[in-house]
């Protein structure tokens, strides 16, 4: 294992209702890994990366940030549950960067309000030094000149890239990407696929949940095949994605590479 | 059909009129300002998920929606002195019973928008870090405001036109002035009238100015 583990996961569950759509995940995320999560839907991969920030709350299991369990442990009348209290929650997620697949900007703010609002509001920082951080994390996904425009102006490319500079501009240990593309049209996939790369290469520790398996291939340190709730399968992507051990993973790759040319 | 108009009396009692109007305004307004923050409060409470604040929301909400302002009126005015030992001036006792009356139904207006605001929007701020005050004063709430413009004119026009009820506490209000000239000059048909000019003047102005602010408030978002 290289660095230490900035996140970690210990039998991760989550059920809604009837539905037990995560069933035991161990997961550790040492820093400066790049984390591709592949899986079908349906088969939780959304879900774990929701629960590693508490967008969803687990159902069982614990997840730990630096080592240490987020939330605490209670027992009432012979029974232990974990609460979670929002101050914590909200104290992880300003550590941790999550990007949307359905890109989630605030309409009623300008592209650079939208990524200075963080460090406004949570942070406490000063206007004119929140203002000049936005311009930068802008200049950085190449939309420096399109500051002042309001989200529903921007193309779904350029808002996801907003949507990215508003989630650096916290300047978080660990991004999540929740399948980042699969709501663009797909000739504005790869300007996005770009700015991640990029985070890449600058050895920023990243999870991503993506159909893009090229993009996996090429920029994941690791990848992990999700089925049915569990990790069915994980290695270094030329090992994973080349020679797939599992016969559920053979098919799932195969079902992307049935009309290539 | 041969009724002699005359609205001499009412052009020579112009002045009580006028004051009337002014007072009509300043209840209007006080009520508006108070229901306004009563209805966020309700609606912030009726919200939070956590039962032993939205239960008393709910019951204040529904009992104040289902029952007549002018029992509202009537109870703050004459019941608290007797039961609370409070005495309020007509004025007070019906700025408080219209905030609260027309809060219960400005909370509906609020938690109708806040609820409509997508839920990606309440992900993405506490994905930033945000906790619930932040959340709502930044995000929801902006958003919120946006949509609940309209229903809120419809409200606050219904107050202004309920603030004529504040005659039977003898509060010098509009319609009380004018139950004032009908008794000097015995001529209800004109002061009525009249009454229903003013009304319709300051409610169709109010609108225009509405009108005019919903426009701009639409153009900064851009959807």
């Amino acid at each position: 294992m290289t660095g230490a583990a900035i996140l970690r996961t210990e039998g991760l569950h989550k059920r809604f209702g009837d539905l037990h759509v995560l069933r035991g995940i161990d997961l550790r995320v040492a820093e400066g890994e790049r984390i591709a999560i592949l899986g079908s839907s349906g088969s939780g991969k959304s879900t774990l990366l929701r629960c590693l920030n508490f967008m969803e709350l687990p159902s069982a299991g614990r997840v730990f940030f630096h080592d240490r369990p987020v939330g605490t442990e209670e027992t009432r009348g012979g029974a232990t549950a974990v609460r979670y209290r929002e101050r914590d929650l909200a104290a992880l997620r300003r550590r941790v960067g999550m990007v949307f697949q359905s890109f989630n900007l605030f309409p009623h703010m300008t592209a650079l309000e939208n990524v200075m609002e963080g460090p406004l509001t949570v942070l406490r920082r000063g206007r004119g030094e929140a203002a000049a951080a936005a311009r930068r994390q802008l200049a950085r996904v190449g939309l420096e000149d399109r500051a002042d425009e309001y989200p529903a102006r921007l193309s779904g490319g350029q808002q996801q890239r907003v949507a990215i500079a508003r989630a650096l501009a916290m300047e978080p240990e660990v991004m999540l990407f929740d399948e980042p593309t699969s709501s663009l049209d797909p000739e504005l996939v790869g300007e996005v696929l770009g700015v991640i790369k990029a985070l890449a290469e600058e050895g920023r520790t990243m999870l991503l949940v993506t159909h893009e398996l090229g993009f996996a291939y090429h920029v994941a340190s690791r990848v992990l095949f999700l089925h049915e709730g569990r990790i069915l399968e994980e290695g270094p992507p030329e090992r994973l994605m080349k020679a797939p051990r599992e016969e559920r993973l053979r098919t799932f790759l195969a079902r992307f590479s049935e009309f290539s040319f | 059909m041969d009724y002699q108009w005359d609205f001499g009396p009412v052009l020579r009692n112009l002045p009580l009129f006028l004051e009337g109007l002014a007072q009509t305004v300043r209840l209007s307004a006080t009520a508006i300002a108070g229901g306004l923050a009563v209805g966020l409060a309700l609606a912030l409470m009726r919200l939070s998920g956590r039962r032993w604040l939205a239960w008393p929301a709910v019951a204040v909400i529904e009992f104040f929606r289902s029952t007549p302002p002018l029992v509202h009126l009537f109870w703050v005015f004459y019941a608290l002195p007797i039961l609370a030992g409070i005495s309020l001036t007509p004025f007070l006792a019906a700025a408080i019973a219209l905030s609260v009356q027309s809060g219960a139904f400005f909370a509906e207006v609020y938690r109708a928008g806040i609820v409509s605001v997508e839920r990606g929007q309440w992900e993405a701020g506490r994905a930033l870090g945000m906790r619930r005050g932040a959340l709502m004063r930044r995000i929801v709430l902006p958003q919120a405001l946006r949509r609940m413009v309209a229903p809120f004119v419809e409200r606050a026009f219904e107050l202004v036109k309920t603030t004529a009820l504040a005659a039977t506490l003898s509060y010098g209000e509009l319609l009380y002035q004018a139950m004032v000239v009908v008794s000097r000059s015995f001529r209800p048909l004109e002061v009525y009238t009249a009454v229903a000019v003013i009304f319709f003047v300051l409610l169709f102005s109010a609108s225009l100015v509405m009108r005019w602010v919903e426009a701009r408030l639409s153009r900064g978002e851009r959807r």
